[in-house]
């Protein structure tokens, strides 16, 4: 049953549909942003929006953030290429949210102003803690937004026939813009729009699937199974070394609770009430997007053919199952729409990122280490945006120099920092009375340096990367070794070295912790 | 740190609030986990059970797959009802306390 023909296809053609669909979306987002951009002046403004979104508002914009165009794109492809295997994928990168909302959200919401590092360094000593907290998250923002920008331009050019730079640079000076203008409440609303417009695409293109199979998932996956064996609907050869997946399983779920730009969310809204409620909407959100995803990807394996997929093998990705599966279903006007959506996606995911990066430079690094905690409001707002800037163009250089490199590995590497090295800081720092400075630095430092190293090793870049003939270190995740080693040096060093002024404060801003009483 | 403070922090009550708030939570987080690694481990040594048919054209994988998904949501919403109704209301009582002194 096969829908697409490959010859007439319009994916990679200039389609005025999908130009104008994008350029309606950057003129609403443009306005949006001249808006925010009157209400954004002080740094709560700038960082937390005021702290005026709501709960709800809020779990759509964190699902916008997490909804990348290569989790849509990519695991979509994924499934049509591999079948049921995508589904293991998309599930680790789900499990993290209940971990964020029992462990993290309130006492997250409570104790900090503006990033995770507020609540790492709230009772430990300011400079230190504040510079080991930057260097781990400054490291899991810049390899998660090398991997999206890098993939950015693939997607782009591929899909507009745009070239790779002027796409690259496009995105750059477009969330810049967003980010520069319009802080986080710019940012936020242009997550919540984007959110709405992959959810509601994606939901269409399930609807319009599902269609020649009288609504009945079931007869997709019997179609599914009819042409392609009944292997595609269980586990294949995804999780062949349970060490890998254990790894990979670990690095996923309690990276999501160390990602910067997520957990700055938390701050945009009134209490931890507001906090709880959005990780519930969040999960929801994200979860029913993984179901999407999953029927999507089936679709495109039984609509379009793995074969049309993998252009005869030579795509081995299947990025663009769910692009391809839209022109089936909808023609060449969906199409353009669903195009659209994903290049939307892919500017709002990386303005998220920015915005978390340059709080990380003002507020930890240029107030709290540089001015020990003595800045006015209108320089560090400064500081602030020209941090962005900045980032901006780093972004851009980093989209251009990693042109065509194969940088996948990057978005493991990103959730194995921040399970190593953010996730241990904050919840010892949450949980565990005597926990020290110097154990927030070494634990830091600690989960960083070993999963850089630890993923050089690997197979994945030791081997398929820089053409070694066997990997030093045989796990493709390095999460496995690297998150116990972060907590272990964490403990040691901080029941060697015990701090009492710390153990003080730790009782004391117990009423914060838990009733919220002088929460910001 | 005043004395009213001082009297909320060494009250029985309020530490029973930060006892049961860890207990719930810890609880939830380790059924969360135990269903992920669980799955994870049963895909690894046990492919076949995944694999077998429950219907036409239906493995158990499949299910099992998008009930993961599922219970994930359905135990945020667990922890939301529950904060909602007894954490936020022994919270209320003794915010009144603080208030009240």
């Amino acid at each position: 049953m096969i829908l697409l023909d490959a010859s007439t296809s319009s994916i990679g053609q200039t389609s005025f549909i999908s130009i104008g669909m994008f350029l309606l979306f950057v003129g609403i987002t443009m306005m949006i942003t001249y808006w925010a951009a009157k209400k954004t002046k002080t740094t709560s403004e700038f960082y937390a929006a005021g702290r005026s979104i709501t709960g709800f508002q809020n779990g759509l914009a964190l699902a916008g953030d997490y909804m990348s165009a290569a989790s849509f794109l990519g695991i979509a492809g994924m499934v049509a290429l591999r079948g049921y295997d995508g589904l293991i994928y998309s599930i680790g990168f789900l499990v993290g949210w209940p971990i964020i909302m029992f462990l993290i959200a309130e006492p997250l919401r409570n104790l900090g102003k503006y990033t995770f590092a507020d609540v790492v360094a709230f009772r430990l000593k300011q400079r230190p803690v504040r510079i080991a907290a930057s260097i781990g998250s400054l490291s899991t923002i810049s390899f998660y937004l090398i991997a999206q920008m890098v993939g950015a331009g693939g997607l782009i050019s591929k899909i507009f026939a745009l070239d790779y730079s002027i796409a690259v640079v496009i995105v750059g000076i477009v969330m810049s813009a967003y980010v520069l203008f319009g802080g986080m409440l710019a940012t936020t609303w242009v997550q919540i729009i984007k959110a709405i417009l992959l959810l509601s695409g994606a939901s269409i293109i399930v609807l319009l699937t599902l269609s020649h199979f009288h609504f009945n998932p079931l007869e997709l996956f019997s179609a599914a199974a009819d042409q392609y064996g009944s292997e595609v609907l269980s586990p294949g050869s995804y999780i062949s070394n349970p060490w890998d997946a254990l790894s990979l399983g670990m690095a996923l779920m309690l990276g999501t609770a160390g990602l910067p730009h997520i957990l700055m969310r938390f701050y945009t809204v009134p209490d931890a009430k507001a906090a709880r409620k959005s990780v519930f909407v969040a999960t929801g959100f994200i979860g029913y997007f993984y179901i999407l995803t999953f029927i999507i990807g089936f679709g495109a394996m039984v609509l379009v053919g793995k074969e049309v997929i993998s252009a005869g093998g030579t795509d081995t990705s299947g990025n663009m199952a769910a692009l391809m599966l839209a022109e089936a279903t909808g023609g060449s006007a969906f199409l353009g729409f669903i195009a659209a959506v994903a290049f939307a996606t892919i500017l709002a995911v990386v303005a998220g990122l920015t915005l978390s990066g340059a709080s990380t430079i003002s507020h930890d690094l240029y107030v709290n280490v540089v001015k020990k905690g003595i800045a006015n409001e209108a320089g560090e707002v400064k500081v602030a945006k020209t941090a962005t800037i900045g980032l901006g163009i780093l972004s851009i250089i980093l989209g251009l120099l990693f042109k065509g490199q194969n940088v996948a590995f990057m978005v493991g590497l990103a959730f194995a920092i921040a399970a190593s090295a953010n996730f241990p800081a904050l919840i010892l720092s949450i949980l565990w009375k005597k926990f020290t400075t110097r154990g927030a630095q070494i634990s830091i430092l600690t989960g960083t340096i070993t999963s850089i190293l630890l993923i050089i090793l690997s197979p994945t870049v030791w081997k398929d990367l820089l053409g070694n003939e066997a990997a030093i270190f045989p796990l493709k995740n390095p999460a496995l070794i690297s998150l116990p080693l972060s907590f272990l040096a964490g403990i040691v060093t901080s029941l060697m070295y015990p701090e009492l002024e710390a153990q003080e404060k730790f009782e004391k801003e117990k009423l914060r912790t838990y009733l919220g009483v002088g929460a910001e | 740190m005043d004395k009213n403070h001082q009297e909320i922090l060494d009250s029985a009550e309020f530490k029973k609030l930060i006892s049961t708030r860890w207990a719930v939570s810890l609880a939830l987080a380790t059924v969360m986990l135990s269903i992920y690694f669980g799955y994870l481990l049963l895909i690894a040594f046990n492919k076949p059970v995944l694999a077998s048919m429950i219907g036409h054209n239906l493995t158990l994988a499949i299910p099992v797959g998008l009930g993961i998904i599922i219970s994930a949501w359905l135990l945020t919403g667990v922890y939301v009802l529950w904060a909602n109704d007894k954490y936020d209301g022994a919270v209320n009582e003794i915010k009144a306390k603080i208030r009240k002194n």
